[in-house]
């Protein structure tokens, strides 16, 4: 009985060391640079996980359950978060409602209607959205784009006054910050990157499906609706899911257009909160438990927007993997 | 005999008459439509930006200082402190970030394989792009900040935590289209492994890795969130990036903006502009780079 053994023909005679013992260290020690260099990601991720739940974690086991109730009052060292998760959901929700038709329409547009060339100046375009920094949406929010809002607001409000459902969604604005607001200015933010991954979505779809339906004579149209949609619809959940994650997350713009107000109200034209504006705005002047809390807040986010992307992330990867295999 | 006609079948190619072709011409004008939704508010910041900012950008606002009060009247003082610090903190951010980001993709593409360990990192460093950067400035605040204090330093590494994740990703896609007729080619000659990859394969890549790293300066450059509680408040420049509070452009205009002084507004849409322009140059170099010098693209 033999083991077989890899051994170097060139090396020098009567040298058992197998070929993989024998790189030289620089080799090695590159090998295990680059290695470590990809486990950073982990350790990181790890590393914020467990270090900012410490500093939280009086907030914790203090308040319990109570987290999720709306009792917020700093003064009083009463520190329920529900009034920031609810602004959170609702901005967020808003601004996915009016992005995604936006971005799959123009994913469809770049995809399937424009000659190739054109596609290219147009993603230039889409992608200049998302260079513009956050705190720059913000500045222009605040100043500009709220002032102008609110004329609007205001005319809406009156126009839907006693109408039932309406009427409580859009009552009077106190003034152009507001939730519904700062969901608009999500919407421009996240509207690139749900573009770019819908259209990646949209791409993979096979051309003889597409040639396929419009031998049947079908308009274009049609050819979306029977070959592309289909084909695409799981990973523009997938896309529109990361859109989501990107504004729950988003700071900065929020902070300045939202009106910082922790309140649960269903009125869309109110002032309100999210946990990374309340984070951002609250937490140079906070110590102590408000502090504590302010980390819990920020524990939640992050555990929030990692479930989200983990499922996003997957969906688009089997849905991706499942392509190919086809 | 039964009479076969020869000649050839007319099809109709004109397009379907009626409802059929109402809706199409509908989704079609949609589409274009929501294009046209993008540009409307994109084209309304750039000219809100340019035409405000325009008359406070000169010398003194971009070298001055120091950084004056948010109650000061427009023209006092300038943002010189700022201006320095953006660029310093993101510089020492890309010296840290980039390495990493890159020897993590080298990792993932030449080593890792379809390993699980591979798959695992590639996956979290996608996830990882989704964290909210406020999460990145809460990390370093309790990791750092609480220990040593407030400094350029810790601005660098929050900015950093957030390129890294970008920078690896880039970095992947990039090395993926390095055809593999090269490596097998200096594999060949007898080359090892780290240097086929350092010297054949990362040469070949470079155009795109370079343009992916602007993208990812340019993303951080405009982050305020992971600065708010890293780097402090200066109103006089610090060249030190290691030590002592610091300030950078995103946060003056956070501050300026909360402010209901003209002064403050002047100042803000003034540091927008320059923070504008700092994004968009990188961004149009990231384009030319990736014109003039990727071999390889997708």
């Amino acid at each position: 009985m033999s083991t077989v053994t890899r051994v170097d023909p060139a090396g020098p005679a009567g040298s058992t060391r197998s070929l993989s013992q024998r790189r030289p260290l620089g080799d090695r020690s590159f090998q295990i640079l680059a290695l470590a260099c990809g486990l950073l990601v982990l350790v990181i991720l790890v590393l914020i996980a467990v270090t900012t739940s410490q500093q939280a974690s009086s907030w914790f086991s203090a308040e319990g359950f109570k987290i999720f109730t709306n009792n917020w009052s700093p003064g009083a060292n009463q520190f329920g978060a529900l009034a920031f998760i609810y602004g959170t959901a609702i901005t967020a929700v808003i601004a996915i409602i009016m992005s995604v038709p936006v971005s799959v329409g123009i994913a469809l547009l770049l995809t399937e209607v424009v000659p190739h060339r054109w596609a290219r100046p147009i993603v230039y375009v889409v992608d200049l959205l998302a260079v513009v920094p956050s705190v720059v949406w913000g500045l222009w929010g605040i100043l500009v784009f709220a002032p102008w809002l609110q004329k609007i607001y205001t005319d809406i409000a009156g126009g839907v006054n006693g109408v039932p459902v309406l009427g409580p969604l859009f009552g009077q604005p106190v003034s152009g910050a507001s939730f519904f607001t700062a969901g608009i200015i999500l919407a421009f933010m996240i509207t690139p990157i749900v573009t770019s991954l819908s259209r990646e979505v949209i791409a993979t779809v096979p051309a003889i499906d597409k040639e396929g339906a419009y031998a049947l004579g079908a308009t274009r149209w049609e050819m979306i609706r029977g070959a592309v949609w289909p084909h695409s619809q799981g990973g523009v959940v997938g896309a529109v899911l990361l859109g989501l994650g990107r504004a729950m997350g988003e700071t900065i713009a929020v902070a300045l257009v939202i009106g910082s107000s922790p309140e649960i109200t269903s009125h869309l034209f109110a002032p309100g909160y999210n946990l990374p504006a309340g984070i951002a705005n609250l937490f140079g002047e906070a110590s102590g438990e408000f502090r504590a809390a302010l980390m819990g807040m920020g524990v939640l986010l992050f555990v929030l927007t990692i479930i989200i992307n983990v499922v996003a992330r997957g969906i688009v990867e089997r849905n991706a993997r499942r392509k190919r295999g086809a | 005999m039964a009479a076969v006609s020869t000649e050839p079948q007319q099809v109709d190619l004109r397009e379907p008459a009626g409802w059929r072709r109402t809706k199409n011409r509908i989704a079609t004008w949609l589409m274009v439509l929501s294009f046209v939704l993008v540009i409307i508010p994109l084209g309304f910041v750039l000219v809100s930006v340019i035409a405000k900012g325009a008359s406070s950008i000169n010398w003194s606002f971009l070298t001055g200082g120091p950084v004056p009060s948010v109650v000061a009247p427009a023209g006092v003082g300038g943002l010189g402190p700022a201006v320095l610090g953006t660029i310093e903190i993101t510089a020492l951010a890309t010296v840290m970030a980039v390495p990493l980001g890159v020897l993590g993709a080298i990792y993932l593409n030449e080593y890792g394989g379809r390993n699980w360990l591979a798959a695992l990192i590639g996956f979290m460093s996608d996830v990882m792009t989704g964290v909210p950067s406020i999460i990145m400035g809460l990390f370093i605040f309790t990791i750092w900040v609480l220990h040593f204090g407030l400094s350029g330093l810790a601005g660098a590494f929050a900015l950093g935590c957030l390129m890294l994740p970008i920078v690896i990703r880039s970095s992947y896609e990039m090395l993926r289209l390095v055809p593999n007729a090269l490596r097998e080619g200096s594999y060949a000659l007898g080359a090892t492994k780290a240097r086929v990859t350092v010297t054949v394969v990362l040469p070949a890549a470079i155009g795109g890795i370079v343009s992916g790293v602007l993208l990812a300066i340019a993303r951080a450059a405009g982050e305020t969130a992971p600065l708010l509680f890293c780097i402090g408040a200066a109103e006089t420049t610090n060249s030190n990036v290691f030590s002592g509070a610091n300030t950078a452009l995103p946060l003056q205009i956070f501050s300026n903006a909360s402010q209901p002084y003209t002064g403050a507004a002047q100042r803000g849409w003034g540091a927008a502009l320059t923070l504008i322009a700092i994004c968009f140059i990188l961004m149009i170099a990231a384009r030319l780079v990736t014109a003039r010098f990727a071999r390889y693209s997708r």
